[in-house]
This record gives structure tokens, C-alpha cells and sequence, in this order.
């Protein structure tokens, strides 16, 4: 088999947005709401939010900009991009960790938004498709997705830019299989598949010499 | 009409049409800019609207609690059957569904009643996603539920044949197919089942209502026809049609599903003029698998009889589906069955059963892609039988006139795309013995079919505003599914202006513009192109007769029809010095722009456009008309490796080539034909709708569950086209590739598994189950 598909265990991994780290992230928050809180942890909460019922003002810095902006506690990034800062780039596909059209980038990681809570991600440094150009300097991976025609709808497109650009990062794109297997997560219905990877392979080409 | 110019006779010089242009829309795409219909946040007052969809397939609505949801904070109102605002018509027959452009004869939320699961039984708005998703949650709605039928396989389904299948006969015959398949020295018979499988393009189906005043409806909608969207919405709603505007600028896919005014579509509206405020209503991906139809299920009965050289004799075709309580709908895989060879004789019968599901709808070449995977695999079977090769039997049964009507093509160039593919694959070096190729502990296999796809009849408007300054507007209300129709247009008025195509600014997706049919049916590249082209023609005509009545002109005292443009360059046809940029001819008029528009036909109409008035003529009679069958043609190669102990097909190698006339953009159409290959890969080997055969209710209705490709199930793939001319088809001689793409895929990984394992799977999805099971039978 080829090996290059499992990468050594101490190479970076894309957070994995499962059920399992949401639980863990979310009941920590929760958890820490209900308990007698500790000094330390109480401090952290506090420069965030105090309240975790009901409506709640947070920031987020999104694309290097604060947002504050009213949340529940239930609501998700990607309907808090959406709907509440008009950040419409982010796409909704499955809302359910499915099609990984809701990629956006959590402090450099490639993240689904639909499985983040917007009160999870307070204090870190969320990047969407919008944030990604330089005015009007494409990113290397859009200017890649636009000369290899990887993509169609374009529906899919931002999370798969942004699976790409982290999928390069993490070292994932060294040969065709892996690129391949590490953008499996994001579903193109179109199947642009053959262009995304040219265009994922260009970068990571790219990146590779320099 | 003979007197329309044609694109190849004005611009025989190679241009900015067929260049691989990058897509104009790309930028807005891949940088997040791009406005879908879901993504109008900015209207005054906008509420959210969440369907409550029955759990039960069949029932009657006994009680609605609205308690509990009412309390939700944000809750602005609960719509039920009792006092949704009523339609002035809906589709309750399959006699008006029709007149309504509507998939359905039935509309939901009239009655207590449920014949489907997942009908929408009632609508939550709230100042929140989050608020109507919950109160919808809490919502109690009880239905007295009844035994539904799942299927045409549920012992309780009524089978029966219907008059008519989408504008075909319950049967058809053409010569005595019972009799020459019954006498013929070789006989197959085989039957292919095909399960539901869902459009599920990555763009959900939503609609966005916003009335901005009482007889003013402006709607946001995924839909793949606006003008469509905006008649039945007026026919429903009781509006004049342009009391209603329908925007589509972004379509995030379609694939048949976003063709036609669902239920939602005409809910939202309903729902905006209930609580006086705009409304946004999105679907969520497990209610589009019972929001937009379907591929319906069904098995298919192919009886074939040949010479012992491999000639075809006949053909018996039967095909059993599952359809709705209210339409006698089914895909009509008989058109490809029987026009793809030279077939003497052809019946073929449909059988329905109704059931407690929705209407099943078109989906990616609909009935020519699974009619393929039966006829294909046939063939195949024949060739095997016979010792001859795939391409040789297919060769030997070439049809050089269309079988169904002795009429010569408009053009065919599939002997050079069998040729074309063959190279490319490497066909040559293929063991005509099967289950002999071993890679490592793999079996490997090659396979291969035809694909095709008619030129459907259709029409529609364009206009064209040339500026002094060099730079153009284009219109037409087309959409564009991420087929390219924004760059291929653009391409074309470039082509047909004489401006660089960054001059030129297309617009599409909006009733405000000249109308244009739906882009559906591989209709949209010819219509639209046809239309743009004609409409700068009408620009150039206006200005030839501004410069030949010009006295300051170079041109002045010419005769109209001796004048040409050349390079956005007015001059004498006999004497190109003579003339003048149209820049001048405007600037002397002081006319700041010039317009033209068109009306653009495809198919038949293009020659026979007075037929179009007589509404009840079909297509054959039009095509008779015309004196020309129209199809495009094509043909797919794959190599597949089977895992023989875990049952694992894989496909590994991937050639396409397609003739479609005159390609406007190399790059976009061939992503289009790699996305149909893949389309069909799924269907081949992973997609499938699972209805319990209880509940009659979907039990994998999402992305986790429903397996689409991803990318690491594809392989390198090669798309070649041969070009072709063909002057019949339309005045851009442009045929369209959307569905002929995935025609024959199914078939080609079918005939490519026999070869690897010498066992012929005919169920679709091929899944690992069905390969071991396969692979435990005798050869």
C-alpha cells in the first residue's frame, strides 16, 4: 500500500471536527459554566463570555477582523458566519460534518464550521474564503482551482480551496494518492475531482520549491 | 431558415470560441463572492422558514400541537394546512401539472393528507435559523398512519401499463420485434435493476419570497429555468407573469432536480405573504432527498436476437418502475434502445406500479442513462457470446441512418470516437478472454460503450447593447449550473462583436432579461449561444444601414449585403480596405450604444420553426420535418481492479471522447464530460436510496449514508472530442455535452467488472455484497 497515505503520528493533523472533540470542547465550556469555577479557567471564560444561556454578545476574529456579534450558545459558526456577518462564502452542504462544504480555517487548521460552535471558536483566528486573497492577489490555491478549472458549480468550491491550502500545509499533497485520500472530506457533486487535484498538486509544487 | 447567418460562415477564423478560456465566473466562485439564492440576507425583515416534513408515508393529519413551538422565543407563525394561505391553482392531476411546470400532480399542505414521507406537513418561521429549527422540532403534529406501498417490488403494488411515459406510449412497436427476436439463431435475455439514486447537487434547494408590494413578488430561487419558475409561480399565485421576478444568478448544481417548481418553491412565497415579511427556506440535505425527486428504481428486461454474425434482429424491451398516487411518470430508456444500432425491429412496454412516494423525476440524462446500461451490457453479453469484440459488434450494427425513422443524421461521428477512444485507451493490447488479467491480487478488467444523447427541441431570446467605447452587455435569462454557460456565452459574443472578452459583461439568471428557456436537456449551450450570436448580427445589421446611408462613411452607397464585419471592423466583403471601425459609424450618429436581440432555436426548430406552432406536434414529427435525426455521440473506456475477497471494484483508468458539434470551450466541456463520468460512477458502484419496505420511508437520506464519489475513488481521466460541423443543428452548430457524459458509464464498469471476473453483475450499484456474491457463483 502506499505509505505516504499515513503520515508519521507527529505530523500536523487537520482538527477533526468529529463528534468527539465537539463534545469534549463543548462540555468543557458547559461544564466550566455549571461548576464552581476555578481561578484560572474562570478568568478565561470571563474574557470571552459570561453567560452561557440564552443570547450572548461574542467576538470573533474573522479574517483578521473582530466581529461581535449575538449568539446562542447553539448556534454554529457556519449559520453565525452566514446569517449573522453576511460571510456567505462559507457554504452550508449537509450541516452535518458530511460534504465538508463549510471548511473554514480555526487557527490555521482546516475546521467544519457546521460542527463548531460560535462560542467555541471566541479568541481564535478563524479565516474563511473571503479572507483569503490579498485584495485583489488571489491566494495561490484560488488562482490554481481557476487555471485547472477545479470547479464547476462552485458550491463546493471555498471548502475545498480551503481543505487545499491546509491539505498543502499539513504535507498531505506529496504525491497524487495522498492529495487524493486528504481531500476526501470535501464532496463535489459537479466532480471536478481530476482538476481540484491538479490544482492542489500545482501548490503544493509550488510550495515545495520555494 | 436559410437566410439566418450561420457562426461558421461569418467567423471561419479561429477566434475566442473553442479556446480553453478560464471561467468568468471563476473569480467570483473561488473567492467566496459569488451570491447564491440562500445567501440574500439583506432584505428588510428577513424571517427564516423551516419545513416540518411527515415521519409517516401515509396517513391523514389528526391533530396539530402548536403549544409548545408557539412559546419558542422569535416564533412568528406556524403554517399548517388549516390556515397556510391557498394557492389560487395548484397541480392536482397529472392532466394540469403540466400547464404548471410542476413534477407533482399534487400539492401538499392543501388537505390533511400524506401520501409520501416526508411531505410537508407544516411551516415554522422565526426571527432565527436556530428559533424555527427548534420550535419546528417541538412541533407535534400527529397523523393516523396507513400501510403504505414502498415500491413495485411491495407484494401489495398494483402493477400496471400506462398510456403514455413522458410523451411516449405505455408501448410502442415497430416492426414485429416479438417475432424476430423469437427467430433468431441468437437469443439474450437478461434484466438489470437500477436502485433510486438522488440528484443531490451540493447546493440544497432553497427559496428566498420577498413581496414588495401586494401584486410584486421578487423570489431567489435554485432553479435551472427562471422564466419557468416565474410562469407557475404566477399561475399559482394568481400574478400576471411580470407581477414576478426570479432571480438565479448562482446555481449550485442541478442535474435535472432544480428543473422544476417543487413544492417549497411556491411555499416560500405563500409563507412571505402570511407574515408579511421576506422569507428565507432552505432545505436541509435529509429534505432534499424528498424535496426534488428522484431517479426512480426499476428493473429492465432486455430480449435481443441476432444473426450468428452478430446482426441485430430485435429487440423486446420491458421496463417496471416504482411512480407516485398521481402520475404515470417513468424515465424513457427505450429512445436510446431504440435509435443506437441499426435495429430492425423494436417493442417495448413500461409497466408502473403506484406508491407511496414522490413523483421520480429527471435526473441526468434521464432514461437514455439507464436504458443504456442495460442496452450496453447486451451488447456486450452478444459480443462474448460470438467471439467478436466490444467495438467490432458495435461497428457491425452501426447505424448510418436513424433506425426509428430513415433519417440521416445531422451529423455522427462515433466511428471516430470508437477509433479515437481505442487509441487513447490502448484498446488493442486487451485480452479478449475474461477473469485473466491479475494486477498483484486484483483482477483487472477493461470495458467499454456508446454514449448518446438527442438535441432537444428549444428556444429562446437574447439581446445584445454594443457600446461606442468597445465594451458590450449580453443578455438572456439562462442559468448556468456550473456548466460554463457564463463562459462560453461570454466566448461567443466576443467571437461574434469582435471585442476581447473582457469587454464583454454577460448576464443571466433573472426574468428581467429576454426570456430563454430552462437549461435542461443539453439545450442550453446551442439555444443560448444560437441566440447571442443572432442578436450581435442584429447589432451589425443596424449598423451597416447607419453606414451605407452615411454620407461621411467609406461605406457610404454600398448595398447592405456586401458589407461584413470583421474584427469589430465594418467593411466591403470584395474590398476589405474599404471600411471603418463601428465606433465611428456610432460616434457620427451620436448613438452611444447600439442594441440587438434575437430569438435563438435548437433542434429541429432551427430549420422547421413554423412547426413550433402547432403545440401538440412531438419531436419525431419535427425531426420529420426537419429531414434530420440530432444526437450527439460518444463513447467511454475504463479498466476497473476487483478485490475478489473483499469484493472492492475500483475504477483506475478513464477515457472519454465525445463529438457534440462545434465545442465553444475545451476546458468547460471537459470538466462537464469528466463530471458526467463520475456521475455515473457513483450510480455504478456506490449510490443507492434505501426505502424501508415497511415504512415506505428513506433510511440513508444523507451524505454519510447516500455514497457519492469522492476524490480518492477517481482516477486519471482522458477526454478527447471530435470535432464536427453540422449546419442543421443550430446557426453556432453546437450540440450540448451536459448528459450525454454520463450515458454509458454504468455500462462501460459493468462490461469492464465482467471482463476482470468473468461475472456479469446487471443490479446496480455494483457494492462489494453483490461482487462476492457474484464472485461464490460458477463462471
Amino acid at each position: 500500500m502506499e505509505s505516504d497515505l499515513f503520515p508519521p503520528a507527529d505530523a500536523p493533523k487537520p482538527e477533526d471536527g468529529s463528534r468527539r472533540s465537539f463534545m469534549k470542547l463543548s462540555g468543557g465550556i458547559l461544564g466550566l459554566a455549571l461548576a464552581p469555577p476555578l481561578v484560572s479557567q474562570a478568568e478565561r471564560l470571563t474574557a470571552y463570555s459570561k453567560v452561557l444561556k440564552g443570547a450572548t454578545d461574542i467576538t470573533l476574529r474573522v479574517n483578521g477582523q473582530a466581529h461581535t456579534v449575538r449568539v446562542e450558545p447553539r448556534v454554529t459558526l457556519l449559520d453565525t458566519l452566514r446569517e449573522r456577518l453576511d460571510l456567505t462564502g462559507t457554504k452550508k452542504g449537509c450541516d452535518h460534518g458530511q460534504c465538508g462544504a463549510c471548511t473554514v480555517h480555526v487557527n490555521g487548521q482546516r475546521t467544519l464550521s457546521c460542527l463548531t460552535l460560535a462560542v467555541m471558536a471566541q479568541g481564535k483566528e478563524i479565516t474563511t474564503i473571503e479572507g483569503l486573497a490579498k485584495g485583489d492577489q488571489l491566494h495561490p490555491m484560488q488562482a490554481a482551482f481557476l487555471k485547472h478549472d477545479g470547479l464547476q458549480c462552485g458550491y463546493c468550491t471555498p471548502g475545498q480551496i480551503m481543505s487545499g491550502v491546509a491539505c498543502v500545509k499539513e504535507g498531505h499533497a506529496t504525491t497524487d494518492a495522498q492529495c487524493r485520500e486528504w481531500m476526501s472530506g470535501n464532496l463535489c457533486r459537479c466532480g471536478a475531482y481530476p482538476n481540484i487535484l491538479a490544482a492542489v498538486r500545482d501548490v503544493a509544487g509550488q510550495t515545495a520549491q520555494g | 431558415m436559410d437566410t439566418e447567418p450561420q457562426f461558421f460562415e461569418t467567423n471561419a477564423t479561429p477566434g475566442i470560441v473553442g479556446q480553453p478560456l478560464s471561467r468568468v465566473d471563476g473569480w467570483a466562485k473561488v473567492t467566496g463572492q459569488a451570491k447564491y439564492s440562500a445567501e440574500y440576507n439583506r432584505l428588510p425583515g428577513l424571517v427564516h422558514a423551516v419545513l416540518k416534513t411527515s415521519d409517516v408515508a401515509k396517513g391523514r393529519v389528526t391533530g396539530i400541537d402548536t403549544s409548545a413551538a408557539q412559546r419558542q422565543p422569535g416564533v412568528v407563525a406556524i403554517l399548517t394546512h388549516q390556515n397556510l394561505p391557498k394557492p389560487v391553482k395548484v397541480p392536482d392531476s397529472q392532466v394540469n401539472k403540466g400547464t404548471l411546470n410542476s413534477p407533482m400532480g399534487f400539492f401538499p399542505m392543501m388537505t390533511d393528507e400524506v401520501h409520501y414521507a416526508g411531505q410537508p406537513v407544516a411551516i415554522v418561521v422565526a426571527d432565527t435559523l436556530e428559533h424555527a429549527q427548534y420550535a419546528a422540532a417541538l412541533l407535534k403534529v400527529t397523523i393516523a398512519a396507513e400501510a403504505p406501498v414502498s415500491s413495485y417490488l411491495d407484494p401489495k403494488a398494483q402493477r400496471y401499463v400506462p398510456k403514455n411515459v413522458k410523451g411516449t406510449a405505455g408501448v410502442t412497436k415497430r416492426g414485429d420485434a416479438q417475432a424476430a427476436v423469437a427467430g433468431a439463431p441468437v437469443q439474450l435475455t437478461a434484466t438489470y435493476h437500477h436502485a433510486t439514486n438522488h440528484h443531490n447537487p451540493m447546493e440544497p434547494g432553497a427559496t428566498t419570497a420577498h413581496w414588495e408590494a401586494p401584486d410584486r413578488l421578487t423570489v431567489y430561487d435554485t432553479t435551472q429555468g427562471v422564466s419557468e419558475t416565474q410562469k407557475t409561480l404566477a399561475l399559482m399565485l394568481g400574478l400576471a407573469t411580470e407581477q414576478v421576478r426570479v432571480v438565479t444568478k448562482y446555481l449550485g448544481g442541478g442535474f435535472g432536480c432544480k428543473a422544476w417548481v417543487w413544492p417549497h418553491v411556491v411555499l416560500a412565497p405563500l409563507t412571505a405573504k402570511a407574515v408579511g415579511r421576506p422569507v428565507k427556506l432552505v432545505l436541509s440535505r435529509q429534505q432534499q432527498y424528498t424535496g426534488m425527486g428522484h431517479r426512480e428504481e426499476q428493473e429492465q428486461t432486455l430480449r435481443l436476437g441476432a444473426t450468428k454474425e452478430g446482426k441485430l434482429l430485435g429487440i423486446v424491451h420491458e421496463k417496471t418502475s416504482t411512480t407516485s398516487p398521481w402520475d404515470d411518470y417513468a424515465e424513457t430508456n427505450s429512445r436510446i434502445i431504440n435509435m443506437l444500432y441499426a435495429l430492425p425491429a423494436f417493442e417495448s412496454t413500461y409497466h408502473l406500479a403506484k406508491a407511496s412516494v414522490m413523483t421520480s423525476t429527471s435526473t441526468r440524462a434521464p432514461g437514455d442513462m439507464p436504458g443504456s446500461f442495460a442496452l450496453e451490457c447486451s451488447m456486450d453479453d452478444l459480443a462474448y457470446q460470438l467471439g467478436l469484440d466490444p467495438i467490432q459488434i458495435r461497428l457491425l450494427n452501426y447505424a448510418e441512418k436513424d433506425p426509428t425513422n430513415g433519417h440521416p443524421w445531422s451529423s455522427k461521428s462515433l466511428k471516430q470516437c470508437y477509433a479515437k477512444g481505442a487509441e487513447l485507451f490502448g484498446w488493442s493490447k486487451r485480452n479478449p478472454k475474461n477473469g485473466q488479467t491479475r494486477a498483484g491480487n486484483t483482477l483487472v478488467g477493461w470495458g467499454m460503450a456508446t454514449a448518446s444523447y438527442p438535441v432537444h427541441n428549444s428556444q429562446g431570446n437574447a439581446r445584445v447593447r454594443l457600446y461606442a467605447d468597445g465594451h458590450a452587455v449580453v443578455q438572456a435569462g439562462a442559468t448556468d449550473l456550473g456548466t460554463g454557460t457564463y463562459t462560453i456565452i461570454t466566448q461567443v459574443a466576443a467571437d461574434a462583436l469582435g471585442l476581447p472578452p473582457e469587454n464583454i459583461r454577460f448576464e443571466l439568471g433573472d426574468t428581467i432579461l429576454p426570456s430563454t428557456q430552462w437549461s435542461g436537456g443539453s439545450t442550453a449551450a446551442g439555444r443560448v449561444s444560437s441566440s447571442v450570436y443572432l442578436a450581435a448580427q442584429d447589432v451589425w445589421e443596424k449598423l451597416i444601414k447607419l453606414a451605407v446611408r452615411d454620407r461621411k462613411s467609406p461605406l457610404y452607397g454600398a448595398k447592405a449585403a456586401d458589407v461584413v464585419m470583421e474584427k469589430g471592423r465594418l467593411q466591403l466583403k470584395a474590398k476589405p480596405a474599404t471600411g471603418e471601425a463601428f465606433s465611428d459609424i456610432m460616434k457620427r450618429a451620436s448613438l452611444g450604444d447600439v442594441e440587438g436581440s434575437a430569438q435563438g432555436r435548437y433542434g429541429s426548430v432551427y430549420k422547421e420553426p413554423s412547426v413550433v406552432a402547432d403545440a401538440d406536434m412531438n419531436k419525431e414529427e419535427k425531426e420529420a420535418a426537419a429531414g434530420y435525426s440530432m444526437h450527439a455521440f460518444g463513447t467511454h473506456f475504463c479498466e476497473v481492479h476487483v478485490d475478489p475477497e473483499l469484493g472492492k471494484v475500483r475504477v483506475t483508468r478513464w477515457v472519454s471522447v465525445m463529438s457534440a458539434g462545434r465545442i465553444l470551450n475545451p476546458k468547460t466541456a471537459r470538466s462537464q464530460v469528466i463530471g458526467g463520468a463520475i456521475f455515473g460512477m457513483g450510480s455504478a458502484l456506490m449510490e443507492q436510496t434505501v426505502r424501508d419496505p415497511h415504512l415506505a420511508r428513506y433510511t440513508n437520506a444523507d451524505l454519510a449514508n447516500y455514497h457519492i464519489p469522492v476524490n480518492a475513488d477517481i482516477p486519471d481521466m482522458r477526454v478527447e472530442f471530435v470535432d464536427e460541423h453540422d449546419p442543421h443543428v443550430n446557426a453556432m452548430g453546437v450540440k450540448g455535452i451536459g448528459e450525454i457524459s454520463i450515458v454509458g458509464v454504468t455500462a462501460a464498469i459493468a462490461n469492464a467488472v465482467f471482463h476482470a471476473t468473468g461475472r456479469r453483475l446487471r443490479s446496480l450499484p455494483i457494492t462489494p455484497d453483490k461482487v462476492l456474491d457474484a464472485m461464490r457463483q460458477p463462471v
